[in-house]
């Protein structure tokens, strides 16, 4: 252990029994010396955290509480990033001092695992985009903008303060307790925490979860690149770019990552030029304008394809050209935003606010905008990135929280920023694009037509306007472009145009918007299906052992094609549903999304009991209680709901009865298999809802279960069994936040000033 | 100016980071650091068996 000058131990933390390296300054900040840092309140600090109060609790009161006209932009930013600043800073510092407990003088797996491949020391600052790169995709870009239709109060408070209680709760846990484990997966710990009959339902429900994921993602994508020529050529030469690059790194420049990323982004920005300039002449019209059903069509070979080709060839490219694009563009966007700064028209509360029958999505406020917005407030998805690549990166103990709670923050400020640039285009023009094609018709004409008759406050739209806007976007028509990509991307290019280049470069930013969205979505279609893929090998394995050689082709082959069938199968029910496909479908995928939160809260609350006290498991236990309570209280109304809006069995019921009456029509349903198709839909959503609901609900019961049990033992005196792998002493040092403290500054002085022989770790295990 | 180009190569170095370009000299470092006997891997040596790792341990990507 080390030493002060006269003599006295350096540390106060003794009862983790590491013996550390003599010959090595501290691996961490003496736990007193933290304490004291914490405690002090200088003037300055106090005034900064004054003002943070003051601006966030303005911004809230200017959002929340004025009714005027209209509302800036700019006081979204300011309420979230004020709210964030103070959960970062108090709330997620509860839970690093009474769940986590991080110990710096323990190495993390990628110290003590170190292989120069997989488990890699990692800059925390460098961890983080990575981290957030990894977690962000498109669905904060979705779920803000289909739930604009209960107006935007509802939706930012969620975001806000969802984020701060349970999404970034669940991401720092999840992280945390992986590392603790070397890096394992959310699956191998609820096997060992729930045991079997909790972790083999946490298995079926994760992967049935991911097929619903993957399928909803791509109907966001078909309904986006529908009829649109510009959309469908920018989009699809993603490809022939993504195998160029693949190609430049493995044969002609390895390596040279940022170089060939350069190059594709180049190349990607040409195809959106491009792609104008082709959808205006006859053939690339002909050529490219295709319906949603082949483009379905063409996504499932394209994601069966792009599963079994090498990493190299396709994922890994396109990987890096959506990593690139994704810091970009939200960098960008949060720009545009603070510069442009626009007025936003659209009430706090809408109409649909008190009401369950909305165009958008259906069904009431609670629960169902709960689930609409998952990714940006609480996503169960993330838990599989935590407990995947991440956590064999850190560097110490303590940057969990910068990390973990951080990165989730900052994925909530991407869905400010969508909700805010999907907001701030004309309400009429949103409900008109929104819309399934069943209630508006198609046309403009009917659009406008049904749109104004809606009774919206302020809402009155021509359908000069909403032929202007397709026009000014470079589309044929932008009515029932469901699933909330085209709406962010009008907003996008209604904001960018102010700021650069005017009306005339609204087609291009619009086209880039789709372009990035698409391009999202394809990497997590394509490695969603390869995880799921995996997933399924391991499991058959378990039965037919051939199956867990994943090298094995037939093996690898047909588990692709059950996944990429199935997830095929959703898509396509989506896109041929006569209800519209996104407002039946998205309810199920925020579903799904929260139900994996539950399940992933589930194991995190198992682990705590067994180190925390039982005071302090609330933390664990309030994001939990309210994931389970909206998404069991979300199926059962789409289960057992009489309206037939909400309830998949009473829609199914009523198109039954409708076809034994012998009617040719009914209700949105215009044809006889239009009908059957319906009866179908509803029948198979039905059943995923309770075949979701009944998985999680195991789960949750096996989590209670060990969480009590922990909890009685702990009473008795009983030693846990514990999980973890073991303490080895750290060999080096790291900052824990963005900035240093002043003592972790003298720290890494100190640690500068070592010999460079005794400064690199030797690992033992060469 | 040498700030303004400094602040650049900084940022470059950071982004690189974030996309994982310096995965190669990490490699290196790694090598050297745990002294291995056998030369390591060439650059085109690794990222041909970075890549290839990927095919049997996928990670996913969120939403």
């Amino acid at each position: 252990m080390g030493k002060m000058p006269d003599g006295k131990a350096r540390t106060v933390i003794t009862e983790d029994a590491l013996v550390p390296d003599p010959k090595l300054p501290p691996t961490s900040v003496d736990e007193a010396v933290l304490e004291a840092e914490e405690r002090k309140w200088t003037p300055a600090k106090i005034a900064i955290w004054a003002a943070i109060s003051l601006l966030g609790g303005v911004s809230w009161f200017m959002l929340a509480i004025i009714r005027g006209e209209t509302v800036n932009a700019i006081w979204f930013v300011f309420a979230s990033v004020c709210t964030y600043l103070i959960g970062y800073r108090f709330y997620s510092k509860v839970i690093e001092r009474y769940i986590t407990r991080p110990n710096d003088r323990r190495a993390t797996p990628a110290e003590y695992k170190a292989d120069g491949k997989d488990y890699v020391r990692t800059d925390r600052n460098v961890l983080f985009g990575h981290h957030f790169a990894a977690i962000a995709g498109a669905g904060p870009l979705v779920g803000p903008v289909i739930a604009a239709q209960m107006g935007y109060l509802p939706g930012t408070i969620w975001i806000i303060i969802g984020v701060v209680l349970a999404g970034a709760v669940q991401d720092y846990l999840v992280l945390f307790f992986s590392m603790r484990r070397g890096g394992r997966s959310l699956g191998q710990m609820a096997r060992e925490e729930l045991g079997v009959i909790g972790g083999t339902a946490a298995l079926i429900a994760t992967l049935l979860i991911m097929v619903i994921i993957v399928a909803i993602l791509a109907l966001v994508v078909v309904n986006a690149l529908g009829e649109s020529p510009w959309g469908v050529f920018s989009v699809g030469m993603t490809i022939p770019i993504a195998l160029f690059m693949g190609v430049y790194l493995r044969f002609l420049r390895p390596g040279k990552v940022m170089e060939v990323s350069l190059i594709g982004f180049v190349l990607l920005m040409a195809a959106i030029i491009g792609g104008g300039i082709v959808a205006e002449t006859e053939w690339g019209a002909a050529f490219f304008t295709l319906d949603k059903v082949t483009i379905a069509w063409g996504l499932i070979v394209y994601g069966f394809i792009a599963a079994i080709l090498p990493v190299w060839l396709l994922l890994a490219p396109r990987d890096y050209l959506s990593t690139f694009m994704k810091i970009g563009v939200i960098v960008m966007l949060a720009l545009a935003i603070i510069v442009v700064r626009p007025e936003i028209t659209v009430p706090a509360f809408s109409e649909f606010a008190s009401r369950e029958n909305g165009p958008v999505f259906p069904g009431a406020l609670f629960p169902f905008l709960f689930v609409t917005i998952a990714c940006g407030a609480l996503s169960g998805f993330h838990a599989l990135i935590s407990s995947g690549t991440t956590p064999k990166l850190i560097e110490k103990e303590r940057q969990t929280r910068l990390i973990g709670y951080g990165g989730m923050l900052m994925e909530s400020f991407v869905a400010i920023m969508a909700l805010v640039a999907a907001i701030s285009i004309d309400r009429g023009l949103y409900f008109a694009m929104n819309s399934p094609a069943a209630l508006t018709g198609g046309t403009v004409q009917t659009a406008a037509t049904w749109v104004n008759s809606l009774g919206l406050a302020g809402v009155n739209i021509t359908p000069d306007f909403l032929a202007e806007t397709a026009r000014n976007v470079g589309e044929e028509s932008i009515v029932s472009r469901t699933g909330g990509a085209p709406t962010l991307a009008v907003g996008l290019a209604h904001i960018m145009q102010q700021f650069i280049g005017g009306t005339a470069m609204m087609a291009f930013w619009y086209h880039f918007a789709i372009m990035f969205e698409a391009l999202f979505i394809l990497t997590a279609v394509d490695a969603g299906t390869r995880v799921a893929r995996f997933m399924l090998q391991d499991s058959i394995g378990n039965f037919i052992p051939k199956f867990k050689e994943h090298s094995w082709r037939p093996g690898a082959w047909l588990c692709t094609a059950v996944m990429v069938g199935a997830w095929g199968l959703v898509l396509l029910m989506g896109v041929t549903d006569p209800l519209g496909g996104i407002n039946t479908l998205f309810p199920l995928f925020g579903i799904a999304n929260q139900l994996l939160a539950a399940i992933a809260l589930s194991v995190c609350l198992a682990i705590a009991a067994r180190r925390a006290s039982f005071k302090y498991l609330w933390i664990v236990a309030l994001p939990l209680a309210f994931a389970a309570v909206v998404t069991i209280t979300a199926s059962f109304q789409k289960i057992f709901s009489p309206v037939p809006a909400v309830g998949y069995f009473a829609n199914n019921a009523a198109f039954s009865k409708a076809l034994a009456d012998g009617k040719t029509e009914f209700g949105t349903a215009k044809t006889v298999a239009a009908m059957e198709a319906v009866v179908r839909n509803t029948m198979i959503q039905g059943w995923l809802s309770v075949i979701f609901v009944v998985l999680s609900i195991i789960v949750i019961i096996t989590a209670m279960v060990a969480t009590a049990k922990a909890l009685r033992n702990a009473r008795q005196g009983i030693a846990h069994t514990d999980h973890e792998d073991p303490a080895v002493p750290s060999r080096a040092y790291a900052p824990s936040g963005f900035i240093p403290t002043p003592a972790e500054r003298e720290l890494v002085a100190e640690w500068n000033k070592l010999p460079a022989d005794l400064r690199l770790e030797k690992s033992a295990h060469h | 100016m040498n700030t303004i180009l400094e602040g650049f190569r900084g940022f470059a170095r950071y982004f690189g980071g974030v996309m994982g370009a310096d995965a190669y000299a990490k490699y290196l470092e790694h090598h050297e650091a745990s002294g291995h006997e056998d030369a390591p891997m060439s650059e085109r040596e690794f990222w041909r068996d970075h890549t290839d790792r990927q095919d049997s341990n996928p990670q996913g990507r969120c939403c």
